[in-house]
């Protein structure tokens, strides 16, 4: 009996000694184990897939907090690219958007190529919503803009299509291969989403450059980095495995998670 | 291991030592179990969470941050001065200097500009990604386990017998804290008044808190509960909240680890572990412990 208790008394105190040293080793070896496309990394990711599918279960239709005029404090805060350099961008500007054109592609029947006026001039919405940076922050601000799914109506979605795929004016990165524009995708539920709106106005005034002008996502139950800015072109498309790094979006090739409503 | 354990100490007094009737099965395997996970995904949850902080190292109250105006109750940073580079803690607008720390850290003469340290962050390079994949993973994992915990817990009667607090418990209070105050500690089958306090606060107080804090956080939960950021106080204040739980957590953590160590960790470990468990002898004369096997 005596040499049972030490036994386990000895093991034990093994046993803690290693797990001490685990941890003091450990976090190194973590690090080495979580970049994007490693086996722990891709299994630990899978839970955002869980968090998907449940909050989709929940949220269902519902429709984000709105707000008040009075909440209203201060300026939106811009973040990301905040003053394009692109040649083409600068170009479009210096001529107030008048030859900016937003194209709708891939996986519709009717591809379109809308100017700006065309798009003030369907329907709007405007709300007063919190915007929640991944970084933590958050900043109210009112909307104005078209709704996206009154275009993709517009446009006929063919059934197929299981994402919108939008594509931007702004250089966000640059690699060996050439300047990245960003990019991002959203499914067609939220593209769909009454609060989804393609977004020209901002606290009752045109959409300034630092916050995306011409025209911005809005996808008011998701982090911020899924409302791309400064957009170009709107492509539906059945899968986003040959765009980019293929995870969906810019951000997402460097390591966020496609779906961002958490 | 369960049922050997068991067959040794109901062999009773007559074939082994006396004080092997001490040796009490204390910790079903649920306890042990949940135990465990939780302690693996509040390590993992804590320093992806550190992560997370370090790319906004500032706390506010309200629905927003402010930017135009201060609503910051809470900031880490660095900032230049003659003597060089200093990090800085500023709670309520007071400040502190944290260099080493908190604000300027790392390996010397290449020190940066970070909230939290590297040794206290996962990964421990700056990656706000994958923290958040860190984080909700095991988000996941420690909330599914106070749900089985709770389950188990009240079919097993762990939560009855040996978490609700009783009008004994009361009385015993002074006690209580001044045997704590004077390490000293009495092996029995139930927890002490202060253990119950402890343990059902984590329990049913701080982790909830917790997890409601972080869904508040969610522009998706927004969607479905409405409500929960107005009776926080705002989306930012539930951030400062969560915050706040994180270092109630760790403070329980280390009063853990003190306690462990001071009741006697090898007898506190395999309880943990095995379920097994010695208590004290009966006083000669006393009546025998409460409650055996």
């Amino acid at each position: 009996m005596a040499k049972f208790v030490i036994s386990r008394r000895k093991f034990l105190t093994s046993a803690s000694l290693g797990v001490s040293g685990i941890m003091l080793s450990g976090c190194d070896a973590f690090d080495s184990q979580l970049r994007v496309g490693d086996g722990l990394r891709s299994f630990l990711e899978g839970a955002n897939g869980l968090t998907w599918r449940a909050q989709r279960l929940l949220a269902g239709d519902s429709l984000a907090p709105e707000f008040t005029e009075a909440d209203i404090r201060q300026p939106q805060r811009p973040n990301g690219v905040t003053a394009p350099d692109d040649d083409v961008y600068k170009g479009l500007l210096a001529n107030n958007f008048a030859d900016w054109r937003l194209e709708v592609s891939g996986l519709v029947e009717k591809p379109l190529s809308l100017t700006r006026e065309q798009l003030m001039n369907m329907p709007s919405r405007t709300q007063i919503t919190r915007h929640d940076c991944v970084e933590g922050w958050s900043c109210i601000a009112k909307w104005t803009g078209t709704p996206l799914s009154l275009v993709l109506d517009q446009a006929v979605v063919k059934p197929q299509a299981r994402y919108v795929m939008f594509h931007c004016l702004d250089t966000i990165d640059r690699s060996l291969s050439g300047d990245i524009k960003y990019y991002g995708s959203i499914d067609l539920i939220d593209a769909r989403h009454p609060q989804t709106i393609l977004a020209y106005g901002l606290n009752g005034k045109p959409l300034p450059v630092e916050n995306g002008a011409p025209l911005r996502v809005r996808v008011e139950r998701q982090i911020g980095y899924k409302m791309p800015k400064y957009l170009r072109k709107i492509e539906l498309v059945d899968s986003f495995a040959t765009i980019g790094g293929g995870r969906g979006g810019y951000w997402e090739d460097n390591g966020y998670d496609w779906y961002g409503g958490i | 291991m369960e049922s050997v354990a068991r067959s040794q100490s109901t062999v009773g007094p007559d074939t082994a030592l006396p004080k092997d009737a001490t040796l009490i099965y204390r910790q079903s395997r649920w306890t042990r179990l949940t135990h465990w996970l939780w302690a693996i995904s509040l390590f993992f949850m804590l320093l992806s969470g550190l992560q997370i902080f370090n790319a906004r190292p500032q706390l506010y109250i309200g629905k927003e941050s402010g930017f135009a105006y201060n609503n910051t109750v809470f900031a880490i940073g660095a900032e230049n001065t003659a003597s060089g580079p200093r990090g800085y803690t500023e709670i309520f607008g007071k400040r502190f200097d944290t260099t080493g720390v908190l604000g300027w850290s790392g390996p010397a003469g290449r020190e940066t500009s970070r909230a939290f340290p590297s040794w206290a962050t996962i990964p421990s390079y700056y990656d706000l990604g994958t923290a958040r994949v860190v984080h909700f993973f095991f988000a996941w994992i420690l909330t599914t386990t106070l749900v089985v915990w709770l389950v188990a817990s009240l079919i097993n009667g762990h939560l009855r017998r040996d978490l609700v607090p009783r009008i004994g418990d009361l009385r015993r209070l002074p006690r209580d804290f001044v045997d704590h105050a004077k390490f000293k500690f009495h092996h029995t089958r139930e927890y002490n008044t202060l253990q119950k306090m402890a343990y059902g606060g984590v329990m049913f107080v701080l982790l909830p808190l917790m997890i409601i804090t972080g869904l508040a956080m969610s522009p998706s939960m927004n969607a479905v509960l409405p409500f929960l950021n107005d009776l926080l106080g705002g989306r930012q204040t539930a951030r400062t909240i969560h915050f706040i739980v994180m270092l109630l957590l760790v403070a329980f953590f280390i009063i853990h680890m003190l306690m462990i160590f001071a009741a006697g960790p090898i007898n506190e470990l395999r309880s943990i572990i095995t379920g097994w468990y010695r208590t004290d002898p009966p006083a000669h004369g006393s009546k025998k412990p409460e409650r055996s096997v």
